[in-house]
């Protein structure tokens, strides 16, 4: 059975495909959009503190299952077959608005300088660092539209180093928790610039949805009250209203189709019963984050595109990114604790650039409101492990302590890859994505720094000990939740795989518009910035196909 | 450190007993003539003496009373089931490694001995020839954490009773399904 021709089909509802359907949609596109996973209600929310996004020691809430196993190559060329709860793994929710649905919602824009790392500091031994195509200033309306319809909360007005903006954030910060009152004036006092985070959450009832009622159920989790705000509560239920597109859930895209002639004619997949469809379109866009494009694209081979689609230089898949956390625990005499949600509240950009020795650096903001499993299993250097003793820190410590972390930028490595595997396969029988690599130097040294300034922070804040999260590994990719890298947007199609657009070099109506263009992943969580690039390469598709879908 | 309570074998029964019936008959398996669903008799209490050192009674519960034991049962027969090897393995290793050094089984060593004996696990250096097929650290790794899972986590799964833990942390429980407004401070002007 052959299903109707549509002008675009968008493989991926998160950050990138929702925004994209949205835009498409509402310009009178006729839009399918595919996804892998299921489409969850605020009535689906189980408050699970052993099984959700964030912790999934009894598995996972929001996908992929088991039947979506990676090949992960350690340091030492071992392969494992890994499931979506391992770590190595590097998952990213598989559901309508893949991580946006349980993330913690951080809603940062890149600084101008995380545009043009290259230029700034030069290149760096051992890394493909190199600016973007694009500045800033091409991206600063695209964020602003994201902040507005979407939705976001905070107030950086005192970060005297971000990027200029247009205008404000359309809501006020939540109510500063206790850790808030205790870390602004340190931070203060310390000379650095402390302002209240910008967060895709509401503080106030907005876009006819309600104000977080700040439970301790947040990162990892789904919003009871739909407080949060992702696409797949904002935009992508617009786009469903303009009765242009079409959401087709539990389908698993096989490959990208080409013509004879070298253009993408639409997609495979499997649909919710596992029977093969073919949706033919117009356009063809990958929204799948940076490993799940990347073997979207590999897996996509053809006589003219024998190492997979965008590949003809071998860049697809190369650069895989994520972050490095790092930073500090505090423990105080006096409680900190005030069981508020979200918990993070409060950061510092004073360490994102300019830092001596190393290229880069990063935010650092207290943490998210913590669970008791999350606070007992963790471990450090100085922190007991089990026995009377571990009992006792963890009664005494948890509501006594502050912790302050952050992304470091990282340097991305052309090692770092997504690869095809050449055996192992999915229930479906795809090939799986293949996960190799190792860190960067630069991301030590510039953890340690940060380790260091989260402890200072804490010190001055009066915390009586302050336990580092230790020196981070450099094996492995990196990759998670922050995932990104692996389809580069650049001029040159001999080092990149995606045009300034977003649009793939040597096929002319492919898009890949999710994390994996970028360059370099900021010293933050990018989700803002994947969604203003979402609605900046939407505004150029749609003026380099006028008349199309106006009908 | 405080010494942790030593349970008999009629004691012990008794909380299996009860936990297996709390958690509802017929999910089984394993058909070992034992209540639980995975453990044999000797192996649980070999496992709730060890959870108890890992989180001992004092002024608040242990991990035995708070249900632990009945989580990882639990556990081996959903998510866990490819660690059953493990846990039947390193479980018996567990009260060789005690014969081997006190001439007793695990559960009926004094409280310092268990310590100490859990302590050579955790390094790696309990007696070779018990540990063949999996390493001790790796095994008591496993049992660590598995017993923060079932004594802090959410008592859906078979443990925290009570939800002990989280009052020992003075969480209210059950959680609160949206809060009274008022009591929040209000949104600063934007």
């Amino acid at each position: 059975m052959s299903l109707k021709h549509v002008n675009a089909v968008i493989v991926g509802s998160g950050a990138g495909g929702g925004v994209v359907a949205k835009e498409l949609a509402e310009a009178g596109f006729s839009v399918v959009l595919l996804e892998r996973g299921k489409w969850f209600t605020p009535f689906d929310e189980r408050k699970d503190d052993l099984r959700n996004q964030r912790t999934c020691v009894l598995g996972n809430a929001f996908g992929p299952d088991e039947r979506n196993p990676r090949v992960y190559v350690d340091s030492s060329g071992h392969e494992h077959i890994v499931s979506p709860t391992h770590g190595a793994y590097s998952n990213n929710a598989a559901c309508v608005g893949g991580g946006t649905l349980s993330y913690g919602a951080m809603a940062w824009r890149f600084m101008e300088r995380d545009f043009r790392l290259r230029s700034t500091y030069g290149t760096v031994e051992g890394s493909t660092l190199d600016d973007w195509p694009i500045t800033y200033a091409d991206l600063e309306p695209y964020y602003e539209k994201a902040e507005w319809e979407i939705g976001v909360s905070g107030d950086d007005s005192n970060n005297i180093f971000r990027a200029p903006r247009k205008r404000p954030l359309p809501m006020p910060p939540l109510p500063p928790t206790r850790e808030h009152q205790i870390l602004r004036p340190a931070a203060q006092r310390l000379g650095l610039h402390p302002f209240d985070i910008p967060m895709l959450r509401n503080s106030v009832p907005y876009n006819g949805r309600g104000a977080c009622m700040r439970c301790r159920w947040c990162v990892g989790f789904a919003c009871e009250v739909d407080a949060k705000c992702g696409t797949h509560n904002t935009v992508i239920p617009r786009a469903i209203q303009t009765g242009n597109c079409e959401l087709r859930c539990e389908c698993i895209v096989r490959e990208i189709l080409t013509s004879e002639r070298g253009h993408a004619t639409g997609v495979a997949y499997y649909d919710s019963n596992g029977r093969l469809q073919e949706q033919t379109a117009d356009l063809v866009v990958a929204s799948c984050a940076a490993i799940e494009s990347a073997r979207l694209l590999l897996n996509s081979k053809s006589r003219l595109f024998p190492n997979g689609l965008g590949n003809r230089y071998d860049w697809v898949g190369r650069n895989l990114q994520g972050h490095a956390y790092t930073g500090a625990i505090g423990l105080f005499d006096h409680e900190t604790y005030d069981d508020l949600g979200p918990g993070a509240s409060i950061a510092i950009c004073d360490f994102n650039h300019g830092n001596s020795g190393f290229v880069s650096g990063g935010m650092l903001a207290n943490e998210f409101i913590r669970l008791p499993y999350q606070f007992a299993s963790r471990t450090a250097a100085g922190i007991p492990r089990w026995g009377a003793a571990h009992k006792d820190f963890v009664r005494r410590y948890y509501r006594s302590s502050i912790s302050v972390m952050g992304p470091m930028q990282e340097m991305p490595v052309f090692d770092s890859r997504v690869q095809v595997d050449p055996k192992v396969k999915d229930h479906w029988g795809i090939p799986v994505a293949r996960l190799s690599g190792h860190r960067h130097q630069n991301d030590l040294l510039g953890t340690n720094f940060m380790s260091a300034k989260a402890e200072a922070w804490l010190k001055e804040a009066g915390a009586a000990t302050v336990i580092h999260s230790g020196p981070i590994s450099l094996d492995g990719p990196s990759g998670g939740q922050h995932q990104a890298g692996t389809c580069r947007m650049g001029n040159d199609p001999k080092t990149s795989v995606v045009d300034k657009f977003c649009r793939v070099h040597d096929v002319d109506n492919l898009y890949v518009i999710d994390g994996s263009v970028h360059p370099n992943n900021g010293g933050f969580n990018p989700v803002l910035t994947i969604m203003a690039i979402a609605y900046y390469a939407s505004a150029n598709l749609m003026k380099t196909r006028k008349g199309m879908g106006a009908t | 450190m405080q010494p942790s309570l030593r349970l008999n074998r009629r004691a012990f029964l008794q909380v299996a007993l009860t936990a297996a019936a709390a958690a509802g008959a017929g999910v089984a398996c394993s058909r070992n003539g034992s209540p639980w669903r995975f453990f044999t008799l000797d192996e649980a209490r070999t496992l709730a003496s060890m959870v108890d050192q890992i989180i001992p009674p004092d002024q608040d519960t242990g991990a035995v009373w708070a249900g632990v034991v009945n989580y990882i049962d639990r556990q081996l027969c959903g998510p866990y089931q490819p660690l059953q090897e493990i846990y039947r393995y390193g479980l018996a290793a567990v009260d060789q490694t005690g014969q081997a050094t006190y001439g007793k089984a695990f559960a009926d060593l004094e409280s310092h001995q268990q310590y100490e004996l859990l302590h050579g696990l955790e390094d790696g250096k309990a007696p070779g020839a018990a540990w063949k097929r999996v390493s001790s650290a790796e095994f008591f790794r496993y049992v660590v954490d598995h017993t923060m899972q079932g004594f802090y986590g959410d008592p859906r799964h078979g443990g925290n009773r009570e939800g002990v833990s989280w009052k020992m942390l003075n969480l209210p429980y059950p959680p609160i399904r949206g809060r009274v407004r008022s009591d929040l401070p209000k949104p600063r002007s934007g």
